[in-house]
Parts: structure tokens; C-alpha cells; sequence
């Protein structure tokens, strides 16, 4: 019962938001429906209990789709991710003001609905539905709240998207036909035996259609705009949450539909990936806007997992569940960062910022502690996922582990360069009158500093929970 | 066989009460009448009571499908008369004849959807098209329109004409005008005549339904012709036509897809290509929907092509989704003064309900999951890709829809995102009931399209 809470709270819920009028009301009502998800979710955790974490209803019989949700290791972890994420983005965002506030929020939690339902759905055709219903409340959140080039830039991130998505379903479709039962359930799907010829290019439907919501180079083109024009709040939901959507189908889809195809093409997804990474650190170098930074520094870390999850050996596979996770914490903390330095100083660019560690010492400290995660230092969660990462792509090929290193000094580079500038150096005029944040907004940065550390100190708990994944992806390799 | 008898009779008591009823505003509620009688005519079909219960020697036959599919086209135009009643009256002084001519229509929609003989095609054909003529220039003091019906009906009695040859081929090869005698292949020496016959009747079909390269004519007339009239030959005339063409198709040359499979699939193609790519440089939303009205009539070329069970479905799917939203936007389009889109500006802050039923709407016609333009377009790509070959055309198909985004989403960009003032428009609460009827419809079908689908195998 769980795996359908998990999608019908935050559904119903934000249907109910858009009749809340009052902004106040609207803010308490949505953060109150992610508490309460995330409280159905940690429940189920704490209780081990297997049995809610499927559950299937009639949907479509003629077409032999059903409406079949399924948690298995890789997305419990990604759906504990959403739930936990919500509620520090609403609590981080919350001085933040936006017209019409119940749609703004309403939206939200669809969107909330639908990225859960993608990590859930266990039926192709409710995966794909899933897919595009996630897509579409953010297109408006873009659109609508975003900044001035919001209209165009979300556009383009909506077609290229759009058009993934269109050639997946051709390749889902064709799936569907060879089916033993014509069904789309994913037992059935995994069971199709394929040719050579038709995993190639099923492959490459699919994998588009992932590479853009990742996204992998040269598929990015849309992801630094997007993250800089729109407003925090949903940067944080695209970042954080909806890239993992692009990486989860690779390992719940991809993968083990086509292994024969995964192996043959691994040179060049890995490939891509590589270049990506070294692409997008070299990029993130010459920002001025921190948020355009982090949307770069984030394609370098995706394209590290996109890696990864092709290198067939289970360090890399480990490495990129554990990892979906941290990333997905790290980044949000930058954001809630970034928010709050915007939100204080009505500027993200690092030129016009300066000496903030002065005036906001609580803020930089938090902020370190986030920036050295991002820039994977032991001890933190992104230290463990990297390490078995670069440790799978070492395996695999020792090259592709020594360029795609180079992301890490890069990181390095970038990252410390960024908290010279905007917290250490001399105040100026608008940095001088700045003062300390809240203390609910160290609060919510606390959760994710906790969970840095917890999850850099002690990970067994998350590789407990995605063994069964990896297991499953390594034996179709077989 | 009560439809088709009682839209023709109910033609008739329109044009009586034109003579009788001085009160121009009751039109709207003697056609609500008659379509509410072609709703339960229709229904008794559907159960076997008819009027009169013969097939006339096998003319005429009584799918479920085809009956289905013709509730479809009811309620679409109960949904029409509804919404865009109102808009009817005030075209010209003459609303009660205009009804009358919609009904004569809905005769022969009647007749296309039920014909099991050449000849009942052809007269359905003839019987939808003729009143279109008229009702395109019906407003008699635009000259635009008046150019529109010249040219509407000059080709259209083209087409007529490559119709009546291509009837006449079939019958020279085969010796009938029976559909279930055209699939008894003619002999060796007449095959050539039978694939001229077959080529024949489908460009002329072609030209009825837009589909490219016969479509030139649609966006002058869609524009020339009073909008609430477009609105009516955008969805429910081309749905009929279209359920003539795949009934020809599947019950008489079924047999025979090698030959002619071909020739639909680049039908197919040119016209998602030319309406896609057109309606993405128009400046008007009339006409875009003119050119888009084309890009969907690629998509229902889909179910002419594929030719099997999930055609069948995928088409009556597709017949709802694309007329109710089509219907829908046109109802707002017609109270609007500025067509063009900025004329959309700013519409979901003055107008938020008609704002949110139109970005439904149009959502449905990109085809966007949980609205029912995603299924039915999921519907006709999945008969096509059933067949097994010409995955290219779907593939294309897809990409073509992604271009429509394009467009459509450029209204919904306007509403939402654009500053304007946004038009006076009024509409009054009956008129944003039935709007929400529209989009409840449309979500109701794209989250569960199983409640129409199952009245094909269930009663």
C-alpha cells in the first residue's frame, strides 16, 4: 500500500492545493502532504515491510498494461530521495514568494506524483505515462515562475524531452509486439528474446530518450539554461530528483532489456560520459553565476554515474546506486545555498559577491561542509560513491578512469574557487549588510549535512537496500 | 438505419420551423432536440431496433463499429450545438437552415459509416459534402468566404469526379459495386483496372479528408468559412469521412495491402510533414488549427494504414479525442475578436477556467499523456507498428508530433506565460459548464480510454 500512498498523497494533495488561496496556507498545506509522504515512506522503511512496497490494479486489459507499482532496491532508495527531498524544499524555500502561490505549490506536489511513479512503475506503458506526467508541471513551474528568458529556455527543454520521450515509445511499442503474452509488464518485457539487430537499435530509442533527461554530452545542451532561468524551488527538484530519473530507467530498463546491446555500445556511452564530464568541469570553470556552475558541475557528476552504470561490474553498478542517492542530497544542499545567498544579496554572481564568511559565519560552514561533499572528500557520502565508481570504470578501462579523474581536480578547482570568492576576500557594499540565517533555514541545511556524514560514515544500510539491483543487472550480463 | 432517417427527416422539420418559428434563437433548441433524437436513434441501432429493418440487398450493414462510431459523432455534435449554438445564429439570417444542412450531414455521415455497396459511399460522400459548400459561404457579405465556397466546391466536384471514375474501374474489374465482391480477386486480366479503381478512390478520399498533397484547399476554406462552421468541418465531417475511408479499406481491399500500403504511407507522411511543418509559420490560430486539423489527419491516416483490430479502435479513439478538443478550442476561438496569438495574451489571468479547459484541449492534440489525444495517438502508432514493417513511418510520425508541441503550445505559452490584456470575452456559466465537460471528457479518456474501447466487444 505504500508504493500507491507515495503517488496518490502528493497527487491528491496537490490537486487540493490549487483551491487553497491564501499563500500561507497553500505553503503549510504542501509542506504538511510531503511530511506525510515522507512519513508513509520512512514508516515502510522502519517496518521492513516487503508486501507494501508493490501493489497492482486493472488499467488497460485490452492492452495488456496493468497499473503494477513495484519498489525494488534501486527505487526505494530513489523514492525515500523524493520523499525526503520535498519537505526540505519547501522549508528552504519558504520566505520565497511567488504569484499565485497555490498553483505554484499545487504543481509542485504533481510533479512530486509523477517523478515517484516513474521510480515505481513496474508496467512499461505506466512507466511512460509516468514519464511525461512528471515533465509537464515543471514545464508550467519553468514557464511561469522562472526568469526572463524562462518562456523560451523551458521550450526547448520541454522538445528535446518531448522528443526522448516520443522515440522511447516507438521502441516500448515494439517491445510490446514481441511480448510471449502481449503484456507490459516488466516480467514480461525482461523475458522478450531479442536479435542482435533489434537490441541495437531498441537500444538507442531508449537511451535517447534517457540521455536528455540526464542528461549525457552532447544531450545537455538544455540543462544549464533550464536550471538557471528557473526558480530555486524546482532547479532543486530538477537537479535533485527528476535527472535521477534518466539514470534509474538505465538501470530498471535499459539495462536489462538490452544487455547484448548495453555491452556493445558500452565504448561509446562510457565515451560520451567521459568527455561530458571533462566538458562540463572545464565550463563550470569559467562561470560567474554560481547557479550555472553547479547546473555545469552537475552534468560532470551525472556523466561519472552514466559511466558507471555501463562499466558491468558491480564496484561501478554499487558506486552509481549509492551515489544517486548523494548526489541527489548534495545538490540540494548547494541550491538551499544558493537560495538563501540570493534571496540575502539579490545576486548569484560570484564577482559581485565577496566576504560573506564574516557576516554569515553559520551559512559558510554549512555551506563548506556541502561544497567538500560535492567535491566527493572522504568521510562525506559523494567520497564512497565516487571512489567505487572510479573504481568499476578502472575495471573497465583504465583510461576512461584516468581522463574522467581529471573531473575530480577540476571539481576540486572549481568548487574551492567558488567559496573563496563568494564567503572569504573583502566585503563590499552589498555583502557588508548582510547578516546570519535563520535558524530554520540551518535547520533544514542540518538535515543535509547529517545525512553527509551519516551516509559517508556508515553507507552498509544503502548497499543492503540495492544489492538485490545490482544482482539483477549483473545476472542479465551473463 | 434510424440515424440516417432521422437526421434526414430532422432536416426537414428544421427547415419547416425556419418557416413557422420567427424567434431566430430557437434553432439551438429544435437542433438540440433532433441530435438528443439521433442519440436514442442511434441507440436503438445499436440494440437492433430499427425503423425500418432491412439492409437493402446488402447496401448497407450494421457494424458495431461503425454505429459506435457514429455515437461518437452524435455527442460530438450535441457537444457542437451546445457550445457553439449561440455562434450559429449570428452568421447570417437564415440559423434554422444552416441547422438543417448540418443535419443533412449527419445523413450522410450515416450512410458512409454503414455503406457495403460502392454506390452508398459515393452518395454519403456526396450527401456530407454539398451542404458544406453552402454552409462555407453562408455569410453571404464576406467575400472570403464567398471565394472559399467557389473554390471548396470546384475541387470538391473534382474529386467527386475521380470518385465516380474510380467506382467505375472497380466495377469494370470486378463486376460489383460490392464491397464483399471487390475482395474476390477480379481476374488476372483486370488487375491493373482494379489498382487504377483503388488509386482513384483514394485520392479522392484523400482530398476529403486533407491529407496531403490533396490538402490544398482546407486552410483557405477553414479560413474563408465562418468559424463556427470550420469548427463543425474540422471534426465531425472529417471523423466521417474517415470511417468511410477505413471501412473501404479494411472490409474491400484488405487483401490486397501490397498494393496500395505503399502509396498510403507516403500519403501519410506528406501530410504530417506539410501540416506539421505549415501550422508551425502561421500567425493565426484559425489558421493553424486549419493546418493542424491536416497534421491530425496524417495520424488518422495511421489507422487506414495498418488496416486491423487495433485500427478500428485506435480511429474511434481518435475520433473523440481530436473532435472534443477541437470543438472546444473553436468555441472560444468563435467569441474571440483577435484570432491571432496574441490575441491569446494573458487569457489565464482574465479567463482562468476557459484558460485551463483550452490547455487541456490542446494538450490533447499534442498528444500529451493522461489527456485522450495520448491514446488515441498511441492507438493508430500501435496498429502501425503491429504490421511489423515501415517502422520508419512511425518513427517519423512521433518526431512530427514533436514539431506539434510547437504549436500548440505556442496558445498556451501565450495564456499563461505572455503579459497582454487579454480579450473581453463573454462566456456565460452554462457555456464554462459545458466547457468543463469537455475537459473532463478529454482527461477522463486519457486516463481511461477502456470506458469507450469496451463498448466495441460489450454491450
Amino acid at each position: 500500500m505504500t508504493a500507491l500512498l507515495l503517488i496518490l498523497v502528493p497527487l491528491i494533495g496537490g490537486l487540493v492545493t490549487f483551491f487553497v488561496k491564501q499563500e500561507s496556507q497553500a505553503k503549510l498545506w504542501s509542506f504538511v502532504v510531503s511530511l506525510v509522504t515522507l512519513a508513509a515512506m520512512s514508516v515502510n522503511l522502519l517496518m521492513h515491510d516487503e508486501a507494501g512496497r508493490s501493489f497492482t490494479a486493472e488499467w488497460l486489459p485490452m492492452l495488456g498494461s496493468s497499473f503494477a507499482l513495484q519498489m525494488d532496491g534501486a527505487s526505494t532508495l530513489l523514492c525515500f530521495l523524493t520523499a525526503l527531498c520535498y519537505p526540505i524544499i519547501f522549508a528552504s524555500t519558504w520566505k520565497s514568494s511567488y504569484a499565485s502561490p497555490n498553483s505554484f505549490y499545487g504543481l509542485m506536489l504533481l510533479a512530486q506524483a509523477g517523478i515517484t511513479g516513474v521510480f515505481l512503475a513496474a508496467d512499461g506503458l505506466l512507466f511512460y505515462f509516468f514519464w511525461e506526467l512528471a515533465l509537464i508541471p515543471v514545464y508550467f513551474l519553468c514557464s511561469k515562475w522562472g526568469g526572463e528568458k524562462r518562456i523560451a529556455v523551458t521550450f526547448k527543454f520541454f522538445i528535446y524531452t518531448f522528443i526522448g520521450s516520443l522515440l522511447m515509445l516507438v521502441g516500448l511499442l515494439y517491445m510490446y509486439y514481441q511480448t510471449a503474452d502481449l503484456s507490459f509488464s516488466m516480467q514480461s518485457l525482461y523475458a522478450v528474446k531479442l536479435s542482435g539487430d533489434q537490441q541495437s537499435w531498441l537500444f538507442w530509442l531508449f537511451f535517447i530518450a534517457f540521455a536528455v533527461k540526464m542528461p549525457v554530452f552532447p544531450f545537455h545542451t538544455w540543462q544549464p539554461d533550464t536550471y538557471e532561468q528557473s526558480p530555486t524551488a524546482v532547479t532543486m527538484v530538477l537537479s535533485a530528483l527528476m535527472v535521477k530519473m534518466g539514470l534509474f530507467a538505465v538501470i530498471r530498463w535499459l539495462l536489462p532489456l538490452f544487455p547484448d546491446a548495453a555491452v556493445q555500445y558500452d565504448n561509446v556511452v562510457i565515451g560520451l560520459s567521459v568527455i561530458g564530464m571533462i566538458y562540463a568541469s572545464i565550463l563550470a570553470m569559467q562561470q560567474d553565476d554560481i547557479k550555472r556552475l553547479i547546473a555545469y558541475s552537475s552534468i560532470a557528476h551525472i556523466g561519472l554515474m552514466a559511466a558507471a552504470l555501463f562499466v558491468n561490474n558491480e564496484s561501478g553498478l554499487q558506486g552509481a546506486m549509492i551515489q544517486l542517492f548523494s548526489h541527489g542530497v548534495n545538490v540540494l544542499g548547494m541550491w538551499i545555498v544558493i537560495e538563501l545567498i540570493e534571496r540575502r544579496f539579490g545576486t548569484r554572481k560570484m564577482s559581485e559577491l565577496g566576504g560573506l564568511a564574516q557576516k554569515a559565519p553559520g551559512l559558510t560552514i554549512l555551506l563548506v561542509i556541502v561544497a567538500l561533499a560535492n567535491v566527493a572528500l572522504p568521510l562525506t557520502n559523494a567520497f564512497i560513491g565516487e571512489f567505487l565508481m572510479f573504481n568499476g570504470l578502472f575495471k573497465f578501462n583504465v583510461w576512461y578512469a584516468a581522463v574522467g579523474g581529471l573531473s575530480i581536480i577540476l571539481s576540486a578547482i572549481y568548487t574551492l574557487r567558488m567559496i573563496q570568492k563568494v564567503f572569504y576576500g573583502n566585503e563590499n557594499t552589498l555583502t557588508a549588510k548582510g547578516e546570519d540565517i535563520t535558524w530554520f533555514e540551518k535547520a533544514s541545511l542540518a538535515v543535509i549535512v547529517v545525512a553527509i556524514f551519516v551516509m559517508g560514515v556508515y553507507p552498509k544500510p544503502v548497499f543492503e537496500l540495492t544489492t538485490d539491483t545490482v544482482t539483477l543487472i549483473l545476472s542479465v550480463f551473463k | 438505419m434510424n440515424l440516417i432517417l432521422i437526421s434526414a427527416i430532422w432536416g426537414i422539420v428544421m427547415m419547416f420551423s425556419g418557416l413557422f418559428l420567427k424567434d431566430k434563437s430557437s434553432a439551438k433548441t429544435v437542433a438540440l432536440i433532433g441530435s438528443i433524437a439521433l442519440l436514442i436513434g442511434n441507440f436503438f441501432d445499436l440494440s437492433g431496433k430499427m425503423i425500418i429493418d432491412s439492409n437493402f440487398n446488402g447496401m448497407l450493414q450494421y457494424e458495431r463499429f461503425g454505429l459506435l462510431f457514429l455515437t461518437v459523432l452524435v455527442l460530438a455534435l450535441i457537444m457542437y450545438i451546445l457550445l457553439s449554438g449561440k455562434d450559429v445564429e449570428a452568421v447570417g439570417n437564415h440559423p434554422f437552415e444552416y441547422f438543417a444542412l448540418i443535419f443533412f450531414v449527419m445523413s450522410g455521415a450515416g450512410l458512409v459509416a454503414l455503406f457495403n455497396n460502392l454506390l452508398i459511399l459515393f452518395i454519403g460522400i456526396e450527401i456530407i459534402s454539398i451542404p458544406l459548400y453552402i454552409l462555407t459561404g453562408s455569410d453571404k457579405r464576406n467575400l472570403k468566404g464567398n471565394e472559399a465556397a467557389l473554390k471548396y466546391f470546384l475541387m470538391g466536384s473534382f474529386s467527386t469526379g475521380i470518385m465516380l471514375m474510380g467506382i467505375a474501374f472497380l466495377y469494370g474489374a470486378t463486376g460489383s459495386f460490392q464491397l464483399e465482391q471487390l475482395l474476390v480477386t477480379a481476374q488476372d486480366d483486370y488487375q491493373v483496372f482494379m489498382l487504377i479503381g483503388i488509386v482513384m478512390i483514394m485520392v479522392a478520399l484523400a482530398f476529403k479528408v486533407s491529407a496531403a498533397p490533396f490538402h490544398f484547399w482546407t486552410p483557405d476554406v477553414y479560413d474563408g468559412a465562418p468559424t463556427v462552421f470550420t469548427s463543425f468541418m474540422a471534426t465531425i465531417v472529417k471523423a466521417a469521412v474517415f470511417i468511410g475511408f477505413l471501412n473501404l479499406f479494411a472490409n474491400a481491399f484488405g487483401d490486397k495491402t501490397a498494393n496500395w500500403q505503399m502509396t498510403i504511407a507516403i500519403i501519410t507522411a506528406l501530410t504530417l510533414f506539410i501540416g506539421n511543418i505549415t501550422a508551425v509559420y502561421q500567425q493565426s490560430v484559425k489558421r493553424m488549427l486549419a493546418y493542424s486539423s491536416i497534421a491530425q489527419a496524417g495520424f488518422m491516416m495511421f489507422a487506414v494504414f495498418a488496416i486491423n483490430d487495433m485500427s478500428k479502435q485506435g480511429l474511434l479513439l481518435y475520433a473523440a479525442a481530436y473532435c472534443f478538443a477541437t470543438i472546444g478550442i473553436f468555441a472560444v476561438l468563435v467569441k474571440m475578436k483577435d484570432y491571432t496569438f496574441d490575441g491569446f495574451n494573458g487569457l489565464a489571468k482574465k479567463q482562468p477556467l476557459v484558460a485551463l479547459v483550452l490547455t487541456v484541449c490542446l494538450l490533447s492534440l499534442a498528444g500529451i499523456p493522461s489527456t485522450a489525444g495520448f491514446f488515441a495517438k498511441y492507438f493508430v502508432l500501435a496498429a502501425a507498428v503491429k504490421t511489423g514493417t515501415y517502422l520508419w513511418l512511425v518513427i517519423f510520425a512521433v518526431v512530427m508530433a514533436a514539431v506539434s508541441v510547437y504549436y500548440y503550445f505556442r496558445v498556451i505559452q501565450a495564456m499563461y506565460f505572455k503579459e497582454g490584456e487579454g480579450q473581453e470575452l463573454e462566456v456565460s456559466a452554462p457555456f464554462k459548464g459545458l466547457l468543463i465537460v469537455v475537459a473532463a471528457v478529454i482527461i477522463l479518456l486519457g486516463v481511461y480510454p477502456s470506458i469507450l474501447l469496451n463498448w466495441l466487444t460489450i454491450y
